[in-house]
């Protein structure tokens, strides 16, 4: 069918491409406030109130203590703080927002106030926030100074080699934390073992934890092959809470345990999970959220993991949802937790969209960007594929670079890469053999340390690591014993990491709000707290930190262009030479066509930027030339660089009044004597999509000019290419070649191409 | 330590205070070393965190202005003595549906006060039973 004609039935054909784009593979939801369908502010959301009789919440948001459910009862008894309520909800939500971002309110007096208000009220006060201001109160209220992330290594077989590997590499990307989980629930033991052992290699000091059931995470903790528990899930209505089979009571409970254990702990929230689970009483995702943070903060854990987290997609479905889910973040913070912020799940197709959501985290930081970073491939992800996978990790520090931010990631050299890998893959395979767990053959292991994800190895099942993962269990295996297996075998880095963190566990310090382990040491809200008070306060990159964020992988430099252009100089010489021929005079031949040529043509650049020997481009002209009719005589220009000028002095030396303008990098100008620099008969402007048969047709059409037809234009198509984002480093780097070899005011001079095998014949 | 916005100070413990922490066993930090470890003089056991260091802890959180976090930390202290299944069945019994009376709770925050001292978590497992009392949570789930 011709594309010209219009399409049955009736569309616009936009339309249809926007159908096929990513995007579309997303799904929106309308608003229903009846069915929960509401991020913010719900018709059906109480209004906030809170009466103190006897030193006693007696109401909270519009209800009676004996219509309490258990999530206000929690919150009426440990969250609000009588003796600050009346004072803090005597302030309008919109003043409340103000200090907010006020950098001469300090966080300490609002985080003193939270403890005064009720949910509806926290709600009611980030509602009247616009994105960029919970951004910037995000940057502000956060308790932990220094921005940090965690990552998800998991595997789709569970590979107890593979999870080494892949945890040596996430601690080696700059991960604080590192998350796992099982494809199959009876492989937790094991993952939790490989992943101790694979972060223990090289840079050591990340917090590691296992997510699977309550109970048994909790026995994984308490032999050391785990150190922190984020699977402590509330819920914002009491049937959600109930069908999750926990009570505000039974978590807080949990949470005292996980700490008597010297285990960090954080709970897990994020808007819409009520919604999934089908009990969300009519309310909004953010009053829900609202109820789960001021819990979370009665409960005394430190922290939490929001903004969505399983119910990001749907949430990010509704209008206003994405800012929900900053929102979420933002009352986190302003309570004192510590925030693990979302950006786990992939909420999108659309690529557009995914790094649209990362950005308000990176500008203002967080404690953990990611509450789970994939940094494995996406398929290999067993919690649910990321908003950022292994795939994407060089986009993300891209973005740190573009930004200057630390979003708690560094680049990896490949070198850097296959030793930590290695030695991952030789820890485990030690400890496995040490505690006659596994012995892994040598293809096994090579393959894993080479596979970017597990369908390229040739390591173990699923059902292999089972019987391993079983013995860890039956035998009381703990991380003294892999200790003791690692130093054994002469990892001892590995074995001094391992023991690090387990005599840091003693110490209880990494208990305290948002605490991280960076070489060694503790870091947390303690002794690193959040005192931003706007510019040149709050955290500095320090030049170290940001000479590694710059470090990138093939960046160009001028030495590197110059290096690659004198390679295909030395091929160059071998087929042609400039003969220089003196000054250039003016032309009488009325069909000439006269190509002026750049002033590093030839001498130190050798190739346009579509990669076209420049003697090839010459042959194409000279062709052109002649096919049209014409006859082609060549000067260089010492003037200028610049392609019209190039063009114009060249067609004012011509017979004909015709002139073609050549830079090295490729770049071409049809010109005629009798015009303004700028205003050309024809150009090429994207020397990158310039083929030689280009150059051929417009030396044609000069030459049929000169001849006095007027000939079509050639129009380079270009297909919608980014295409100065990959050639204007280099065009910028070998133009100022061109332009540091102008003389002012000096004349150009004929050359004469001299083909050298035809020199030869 | 009485002072303890002195202790703040101190923060992280492990670095600046090491004197202030031993392990279960009784040992100081600096003798959980690789080579006591080979020698086998180091186990599990001594890589748990004891009551005192969570007092400790929850002292720092309340000069940091974290109360909720502190008292998190004190309920903590009281279980740090408590063996593991005893932890598991006092948390299994306060999942809903799991207690088929108040009195199964109240039993086991009495077990907890009387063998453990745990006052505060007990006074806060009285306080699930009567919650789940008025919200009709000692019913059958499964």
């Amino acid at each position: 069918m011709d594309p010209r004609e219009p399409p049955t039935p009736n569309r616009w054909r936009r339309f249809d491409e926007w159908d096929a784009r990513p995007l579309r593979q997303d799904r929106f939801a309308e608003e229903a406030p009846e069915q929960g369908f509401c991020a913010i502010g719900s018709p059906f959301d109480p209004k906030a109130s809170c009466s103190i009789s006897a030193g006693r919440v007696t109401v909270l948001d519009g209800k009676g203590e004996h219509d309490f459910d258990l999530i206000d009862e929690f919150v009426a008894r440990h969250h609000l703080d009588p003796a600050v309520v009346d004072e803090a909800m005597a302030l309008a939500p919109l003043d409340v927002a103000r200090m907010l971002v006020d950098i001469h309110v300090p966080r300490e007096d609002l985080q003193r106030l939270a403890t005064g208000m009720t949910p509806a009220r926290l709600a009611e006060v980030v509602a009247e926030m616009s994105a960029l201001e919970i951004t910037f109160a995000f940057a502000k209220m956060r308790s932990r100074q220094r921005p940090g992330n965690q990552a998800h290594v998991t595997n789709a077989k569970d590979d107890p080699l593979q999870l080494a590997a892949d945890a040596a590499t996430a601690a080696a990307l700059g991960f604080d934390e590192i998350e796992t989980t099982m494809r199959v629930a009876s492989n937790s033991w094991a993952n939790a073992l490989a992943c101790t052992v694979g972060s223990a290699v090289g840079r050591g000091s990340v917090l590691f934890q296992c997510s699977i059931e309550e109970a048994e995470e909790l026995r994984i903790g308490m032999s050391g092959l785990a150190s922190y528990a984020e699977t402590v899930s509330v819920y914002g209505t009491e049937q959600s809470f109930i069908d999750g089979d926990d009570t505000p009571w039974s978590k807080a409970f949990l949470a005292a345990a996980y700490a008597s254990r010297g285990i960090k702990a954080r709970c897990t929230s994020g808007g819409a999970s009520e919604l999934l689970m089908g009990f969300h009483e009519r309310k909004s995702i953010l009053y829900l959220e609202a109820r789960c943070l001021c819990l979370q903060r009665a409960m005394g854990i430190q922290g939490t993991q929001n903004g969505g987290v399983d119910g990001a997609s749907l949430t990010a479905s509704l209008p206003s949802g994405v800012r929900e889910l900053m929102a979420e973040n933002l009352l986190a913070v302003w309570l004192g937790l510590e925030c693990a912020s979302g950006n786990d799940v992939r909420t999108s197709a659309s690529e557009i969209r995914v790094g649209a959501k990362i950005a308000p985290f990176l500008l203002a930081g967080s404690e953990f960007i990611c509450s789970g970073f994939g940094s494995i491939k996406g398929y290999d992800n067993s919690f649910n594929v990321s908003l950022f996978n292994g795939e994407d990790i060089e986009d993300y520090l891209v973005l740190q670079r573009d930004f200057r931010v630390d979003g708690g990631l560094t680049a990896i050299g490949e070198d850097e890469a296959i030793d930590l890998r290695t030695r991952a893959v030789d820890a485990i395979t030690a400890v496995l053999e040490e505690l006659d767990l596994a012995h892994p053959t040598a293809a096994m292991r090579r393959s894993v340390v080479f596979a970017s994800g597990s369908d390229e190895t040739q390591g173990y099942e699923p059902g292999a690591v089972t019987p391993m993962s079983e013995a860890i269990d039956a035998r009381g295996i703990t991380a003294v014993d892999v200790v003791r297996a690692l130093a054994k075998r002469g990892f001892v880095a590995e074995a001094e990491h391992v023991l690090m963190m387990l005599r840091q566990r003693v110490s209880g310090d990494y208990l305290q709000t948002s605490a991280i382990i960076r070489d060694g040491r503790v870091i947390s809200a303690i002794n690193d707290p959040n005192h931003y008070a706007g510019p040149g306060t709050g955290y500095q990159m320090s030049e170290e930190r940001w000479a590694k964020i710059k470090r990138l992988r093939g960046t160009l430099s001028r030495k590197d262009v110059l290096a690659g252009q004198a390679i295909r100089g030395t091929e160059e010489r071998r087929r042609y030479t400039l003969e220089n021929l003196g000054p250039a005079a003016r032309g009488t031949d009325p069909h000439e066509v006269v190509v002026g040529i750049s002033p590093g043509f030839g001498e130190n650049l050798h190739e346009t930027t579509a990669g076209h020997p420049l003697s090839a481009v010459i042959r194409a002209l000279m062709a052109g030339i002649s096919e049209g009719g014409g006859t082609a005589r060549f000067v260089r220009c010492r003037h200028t660089a610049d392609t019209s000028f190039i063009g114009l002095t060249a067609a004012k030396l011509s017979g004909s009044g015709i002139g073609i303008g050549l830079q090295a990098k490729g770049t071409t100008v049809l010109h005629r004597a009798d015009r303004l620099p700028h205003l050309n008969l024809e150009l090429f402007s994207n020397a990158p999509v310039t083929s030689l048969a280009h150059y051929h047709a417009l030396a044609r059409n000069a030459a049929l000019h000169a001849r006095g037809s007027r000939p079509d234009p050639v129009v380079v198509p270009s297909h919608g290419q980014a295409l100065s984002a990959r050639f204007h480093v280099q065009v910028a780097l070998i133009h100022a070649v061109e332009t540091a070899l102008t003389v002012a005011g000096a004349l150009p001079v004929e050359v004469r191409p001299v083909f050298l095998r035809e020199a030869a014949a | 330590m009485t002072n303890s916005a002195k202790l703040i100070e101190f923060y992280p413990l492990a670095e600046n205070r090491p004197d202030l922490v031993l392990t279960s066993s009784g040992k100081t930090l600096d003798t959980l070393t690789l080579d006591a470890v080979m020698a086998g003089e180091v186990s599990a056991a001594d890589i748990t965190i004891t009551p005192a260091a969570l007092v400790l802890q929850a002292e720092i959180a309340r000069s940091a202005q974290r109360d909720r976090l502190a008292e998190n930390l004190e309920r903590a202290a009281e279980l740090a003595t408590v063996p593991q299944t005893v932890l598991l069945a006092a948390y299994e019994i306060l999942r809903p549906g799991r207690a088929k009376a108040a009195s199964d709770i109240l039993a086991m925050a009495e077990r907890l006060r009387r063998d453990f001292g745990a006052q505060r978590i007990a006074a806060m497992m009285e306080e699930a039973a009567s919650a789940y009392q008025r919200r009709g949570l000692f019913t059958h789930r499964y």
